[in-house]
């Protein structure tokens, strides 16, 4: 079944393509991928992100029942500080990839990806039965807007009514209102630009993006739908759950040893990454920029002298760059920058290069 | 939108005859739904193909979709222009965003394609 987000409406009036992607109607796009792609690099865009699951955690052990779960530190947050963790499974591969937000000593919130919402909705329930915490999974009543580009504060102040310069990156405010609405904004995001992301439930969540929208004219806001947000993450070198991170691919191999942290008290599988960073990765993710004419997409093999040595992950044209770009999972000593790989593409062998992830950093 | 004097084929492409020749391009209900076109993949000049079958690739920048021979025949001319400038199947689907011409064999394959009308009921 297919669910409509509160702001399905909106998607349609402004001339949206809405496709199916996780059980909701989102739009692909509106006027055109590279168009909205380029809006959030200079100006500023704004995405329907309620499709993604949100879960609260509260109670006397509704920390340890967060620790238990993630792999990253979240007894390191102080309240309203946003962390970004792996959950992983025993053996190290990945239930998902999520936010942790800090809204109290004993309250927290999950933001997981929408495709994988009943999945870790289930790993959740079964592994904190012990743990003195009330969960609740507050997905189908919280809508959430993505405000992203360098223009995007700028916008926003016009409508919040607080000082968004003490958000910091990775921060949150609970406390402040949009169009009269209370909502949840933190300094977050799935671009590589400033942004923001502002939560609210269903019901007032489209005055709050009405309210955007019409400040917005000023800055030439973009709406902008799911292609733009996928080749923005891209080419950020973020890790999209299903290419670069799933239940056979481990954090190590994926790049988030900062986003790990096998020095806290026990969670779900850190032995097996203890065991992964004492015998070392095989494979890891690296970019790649192909030099011969073609576009590397999920799951084309990659080669070195005839002999398979991985797989892509994520593979686009850069809008920004200009480039055909790759995202690999290959073997550890092909992934050095300046190695030479091979991409087979339909009946074609096209060369391609390792290259430094991300492929953009903004200034 | 989708010009009288063409013919057109359940994959969304056109045909053009001109002098012997079929010019072969995609509509524009086609590079609609594909989005920003930022790659094509043409054939060499020269090979031969069936009714039908796969000639090429074109790339959007989330989808990739074959290109199939509206007739069966040999490849007389592809359009080189398309890659330094796919986004042409976007911006001039009939015109400058042309993908290949092919040498035709049997005249009456052409009768098995839809004109203008038939081709936008299928769309409706």
């Amino acid at each position: 079944m297919t669910s409509e987000t509160p702001l399905y409406e909106r998607h349609v009036e402004l001339g949206g393509k809405v496709v199916d992607f996780a059980g909701y109607k989102l739009p692909v796009q509106y006027s055109g991928i590279i168009e909205e792609h380029k809006a959030v690099r200079n100006g500023v865009g704004i995405f329907d992100v309620s499709h993604m699951g949100e879960f609260e955690f509260k109670g006397p052990q509704a920390l340890d029942a967060v620790q238990k779960l993630i792999a990253n530190n979240a007894a390191k947050l102080e309240v309203n500080q946003v962390l970004y963790t792996p959950m992983c499974y025993p053996d190290g591969g990945v239930v998902d990839d999520l936010l942790v937000y800090r809204l109290g000593e004993d309250r927290f919130l999950f933001v997981v990806n929408a495709a994988n919402l009943d999945k870790d909705w289930e790993w959740v329930q079964e592994n904190t039965k012990d743990f003195d915490a009330e969960i609740e999974n507050q997905s189908p009543k919280t809508g959430q807007v993505a405000l992203q580009g360098p223009k995007a504060q700028e916008l926003l102040q016009k409508v919040y009514e607080r000082d968004l310069d003490s958000i910091k990156f990775f921060w949150l405010d609970a406390e402040g209102k949009i169009a009269g609405q209370e909502c949840m904004v933190s300094r977050t995001g799935y671009t590589g630009e400033d942004g923001f992301e502002i939560y609210a439930p269903n019901e007032t969540i489209v005055d709050i993006f009405d309210a955007i929208w019409e400040a917005g004219k000023k800055f030439n806001l973009q709406p902008c739908g799911l292609g733009a947000r996928d080749t923005l993450r891209f080419e950020a070198g973020l890790p999209l759950y299903g290419h670069e991170l799933s239940p056979d691919i481990n954090p190590l191999e994926a790049r988030l040893k900062i986003f790990i942290d096998l020095e806290k008290e026990d969670f779900i599988g850190r032995d097996s990454l203890m065991e992964v960073r004492e015998k070392g990765v095989e494979r890891r993710i690296a970019g790649i920029e192909m030099k011969d004419k073609g576009i590397p997409r999920q799951g084309y093999p990659v080669e070195v002298d005839g002999e398979e040595v991985g797989f892509v992950t994520s593979g686009t044209f850069s809008p920004t760059l200009e480039k055909n770009l790759g995202i690999v999972m290959v073997k550890k000593e092909f992934a050095k920058t300046g190695s030479n790989l091979d991409i087979r593409i339909r009946k074609r062998l096209l060369e391609a290069e390792v290259v430094k992830l991300p492929f953009y950093k903004r200034r | 939108m989708y010009p009288e004097e063409l013919k057109y084929t359940d994959d969304h492409e056109w045909v053009r005859v001109e002098n012997g020749k079929a010019y072969v391009g995609l509509t524009h209900y086609a590079q609609e739904q594909l989005g920003d076109v930022v790659f094509v993949e043409l054939p060499d000049v020269g090979e031969e193909f069936e009714m039908g079958d796969s000639f090429g690739v074109v790339e959007s920048v989330k989808t990739v979709s074959d290109l199939f021979m509206p007739i069966a025949g040999k490849v007389v001319e592809i359009n080189e222009d398309l890659e330094d400038s796919p986004e042409a199947v976007n911006e001039e689907p009939y015109g400058q965003g042309w993908i290949i011409a092919i040498e035709i064999e049997d005249e009456s394959q052409l009768d098995q394609l839809m004109d203008s009308e038939a081709y936008q009921k299928t769309l409706e």
